[in-house]
């Protein structure tokens, strides 16, 4: 299996080349109107096909290494180092992007299989799709160069070959272990779509903003799997690290949002570039950030750039991927500096509150979080070089930082679809603004006359107070969204006699596109609502012996039982507990510490009673030595199900924002067609 | 005329954003538990766990029992949080600070965000100002209550104003 799986990666970068340099002097060709032996549509033709069977050549790969784990062939070093034949299937699978090669071999995977969906849809726009999948092309040379000669998965073992292996990390040995990845994945290496097409737009000087459109679905649907990828996360931290949190600021969580907050930037400010051929220029090197942003989150992840609980060990493919920046950045831009001239807005903004002006500002808190968060995960290396000493950046610095940029972005999230585009009168955003205001006070103060006590305790304490404002702007930005809703749904109401329902459901198919994503507005202002509610957790800690009870929140929790289990993967300590609430038992909970046999590392497997207004979220955190009796940590975390509900929303929202409207937006867009374009020859095909 | 009113809501935008700011970044803890508690999130757990010390969960940890019962020593001889903080960082080192101190090069950290988010703020601003007056310059009003009117009809009837 060791050969077929090298030999296959092999054959994906000799067809990753060809796709390059034949793609690369077909539209080289084209471009210049050569004449050569074999025709450059024929050659760009040869070369989109080579780059479909990149995705067989890699699939056999990656189904090369799933079966060698299926298969306990511990003779690659891979599988000897990250599975054992006690593991349950499903984690031999997962082991595929368990380690550093494996990882780099599913992103190659992905990759290919973007490229594989990109190539056959390239009647879309031959031209276009053609400077797309030569770019595209580059970045799987670039990736199966490293898996083939930096990373190879496939190494064999030397000496004699162990009976059996080191097994999974143990905190990998969890069942959303087996989807969080691919999904972050999905998300990183999708971003590498928008990216190749901007990057070709570009190049060729595509007329007008059809390559936007061309790419939204692909943004989006990235934009998707990453924040699903992203919240999926947070969800296995919440429930495999055992502190209570969900988002730590580790070096790689910020890894991970700072494409999102960049990708989010540009699906708003391109919007501007659509109806109003504004921000070419900005776009464009949003879209070349976020791609930027993926292969830096790559490299902190698996260079040993900065320390991280989650990071791979270190390696030296950091210097692989510090060459595949410095390459990339350069080729943007020299190809902007080039081309500059070609993003001249067709528009500018006419006045400060605006719907752009709203995204404009939008955009700038996006990308002031992405620097902050940046910045707080470099400083570290900065400080090292500057003053000699590594300091660390952790949770107080962005919650200090981070969180008023957050509370202002939440503020924009409910100012911008009450501002219409291009200008608007005082009066109008006065009578706007009525409802959303009304809101936002009557939420202070139902949180000062129902919350803690003294009232100063909601300004004394700083997440009280910041709590106190995620409320209100939540209630106030909740309004907003509604009240466009109610708006849009009671004229349709009156016109067509339907009911409010029937409307809402008339008016989200009409412009699936914007009630879509007020539906992830909404989302997003939920979640807000489940973080401010960290304010109060609660927790307490204590040893319990039989029948002795903890308290936490209006719970009581008694020991009615404490005892181990094993097999053949790891043996477990649990306590079983009780729970009171009015003095009347409600449910048992069983938190269990595991130890895995093949690696000998413990592992919390936390209990979550989860419902709308808090977790109880139980941690068996050991067995004390001397008494033998296990010591239990309580948490009780309010709202934190609204944080899972909110990203549920987000997904439908967005696929919602995905599905065709019934009827065409009203947008005009001007096409402008520079008479250089049309000298070029035109590609077979497509438009 | 219009103008200067127009400057003076802008000073008290900007007076009230500057008072907003001061809350956010003055505001603290009070009593011994949530200043123990407040403390013992200011700080890293020497393990090599990577948690905050207020949260490292581990049973057995070699660190984080002794290093909370220090911090509960130093408050209870009445060292500010200043002084317990230089002790953890002279005796551990400057990375069981959980965030930069707020002086020498450290200071950076902390003000180059405000910095980069006034900067563009600020540039933003005047670059859509610079746009709009370069608009009524040349003319076109950028609104007009025709207009405003006409738009609000149109909202009204369409429940839409283009697709978001």
């Amino acid at each position: 299996m060791a050969t077929f799986g090298s030999l296959a990666l092999l054959i994906g970068l000799a067809l990753a080349a060809y796709n390059l340099f034949a793609g690369g002097v077909a539209l080289r060709l084209i471009a210049t109107g050569q004449q050569a032996a074999i025709s450059p549509e024929r050659l760009a033709d040869t070369a989109r096909r080579a780059g479909i069977a990149i995705f067989v050549a890699v699939t056999a790969a990656a189904f090369a290494l799933v079966y060698a784990a299926l298969t306990n062939d511990f003779s690659i070093t891979y599988i000897m180092e990250h599975s054992n034949r006690a593991l349950d299937v499903k984690y031999k699978f997962a082991a595929l992007w368990s380690g550093q090669e494996g990882s780099l071999l599913l992103w190659c995977w992905l990759l290919a299989a973007y490229g594989f969906v990109l190539r056959l849809r390239h009647r879309t726009d031959v031209k276009l799709y053609a400077y797309a999948g030569t770019i595209f092309a580059a970045i799987q040379v670039f990736f199966l160069a490293v898996v083939n000669f930096a990373a190879p998965p496939f190494s064999l073992l030397r000496g004699t070959v162990p009976a059996d292996g080191n097994g999974l990390n143990p905190l990998l040995q969890y069942p959303e272990m087996v989807i969080h990845p691919p999904m972050l994945y999905l998300g990183y290496v999708g971003f590498s779509v928008p990216f190749a097409f901007a990057l070709g737009a570009l190049m060729m000087r595509y007329p007008g903003e059809k390559w936007i459109k061309i790419t939204r679905v692909w943004t989006l649907v990235t934009w998707l799997f990453l924040t699903f990828g992203i919240f999926l996360g947070m969800h296995w931290a919440y429930a495999v690290l055992g502190w209570g949190g969900y988002w730590g600021w580790d070096p790689v969580e910020n890894a991970s949002f700072m494409p999102w907050l960049t990708g989010t930037a540009f699906m708003h400010s391109v919007m501007m570039q659509e109806k109003r051929g504004m921000m070419k220029s900005w776009n464009v090197w949003l879209i070349f950030s976020t791609f930027l942003l993926t292969l830096l989150g790559t490299t902190l992840t698996r260079g040993g750039l900065v320390s991280s609980v989650h990071a791979f060990a270190q390696s030296s493919i950091a210097t692989w991927f510090y060459v595949a920046m410095g390459v990339v950045l350069a080729i943007c831009i020299f190809t902007y500096i080039v081309q500059r001239d070609h993003l001249r807005a067709d528009h500018q903004l006419e006045s400060l509150v605006s719907r752009e002006s709203s995204f404009l500002f939008n955009n700038l808190v996006l990308l002031t979080a992405c620097f902050v968060i940046l910045w707080g995960t470099l400083f570290p290396i900065l400080s090292e070089y500057v003053q000699g000493s590594k300091v660390t950046v952790g949770a107080p610095f962005y919650n200090r930082v981070a969180i008023p940029i957050g509370l202002f972005l939440l503020f924009l999230t409910g100012v911008g679809p009450l501002l219409p585009w291009r200008a608007t009168s005082l009066k109008a955003v006065k009578r706007n603004f009525i409802v959303p205001s009304i809101a936002l006070w009557a939420t202070v103060a139902v949180c000062l006359a129902f919350g803690p006590r003294p009232l100063s305790t909601w300004f004394s304490e700083a997440g009280y107070f910041y709590a106190l404002v995620a409320f209100s702007l939540s209630a106030s930005v909740f309004t907003a969204i509604a009240s466009e809703f109610l708006r849009g749904a009671g004229v349709i109401a009156r016109q067509t006699g339907k009911n409010l329902a029937v409307a809402m459901y008339l008016l989200t198919r009409r412009n699936t596109r914007r009630y879509g994503g007020y539906l992830i507005h909404i989302g997003v202002v939920i979640i807000v609502v489940g973080l401010a509610g960290a304010a109060f957790n609660k927790s307490t800690e204590k040893e319990l012996a039989l029948h002795d009870s903890m308290s936490v929140g209006p719970y009581t929790l008694e020991c009615v039982g404490f005892t181990q289990d094993s097999n053949a993967n790891y043996n477990s300590d649990y306590a079983l507990l009780d729970v009171y609430q009015n003095g009347k038992k409600q449910f048992q909970m069983a938190p269990e510490k595991r130890v895995y046999l093949a690696s000998q590392q413990p592992q919390t497997m936390v209990a979550v009673h989860s419902v709308l207004s808090w977790d109880l979220y139980v941690v068996f955190e050991g067995i004390n030595p001397d008494t033998n009796q296990p010591i239990i940590k309580a948490f009780l975390n309010p709202l934190v199900s609204w944080i899972w509900a909110g990203v549920v929303l987000i997904v439908g929202g967005t696929f919602i924002a995905l599905v065709p409207s019934l009827t065409p937006a009203t947008a005009a867009i001007k096409v402008t067609a520079p008479a250089k374009v049309h000298a070029e020859p035109v590609l077979k095909g497509g438009d | 005329m219009r103008y200067a009113v127009r400057n003076r809501r802008w000073i008290k935008g900007v007076q009230a954003a500057a008072l907003a700011v001061a809350v956010c970044f003055s505001i603290g803890a009070t009593d011994a538990t949530a200043r123990y508690e407040k403390l013992s999130h200011q700080f890293m757990c020497s393990c090599g766990c990577g948690q905050v010390l207020g949260e490292c969960n581990h049973v057995g940890c070699p660190a984080s029992p002794v290093q909370l019962a220090e911090l509960k020593v130093d408050m209870t001889n009445g060292l500010g949080d200043k002084e317990i903080m230089d002790s953890f960082a002279a005796k551990y080192g400057a990375t069981v600070l959980a965030a930069p101190t707020t002086s020498g090069f450290n200071l950076v950290a902390w003000i180059a965000p405000f910095a980069v988010f006034l900067a563009a703020l600020l540039g933003t601003i005047l670059l859509v100002r610079h746009w709009s007056i370069g608009r009524k310059q040349l003319g076109e009003p950028a609104s007009t209550p025709g207009m405003d009117a006409l738009r609000e009809r149109i909202r009204r009837e369409t429940g839409s104003e283009g697709s978001y």
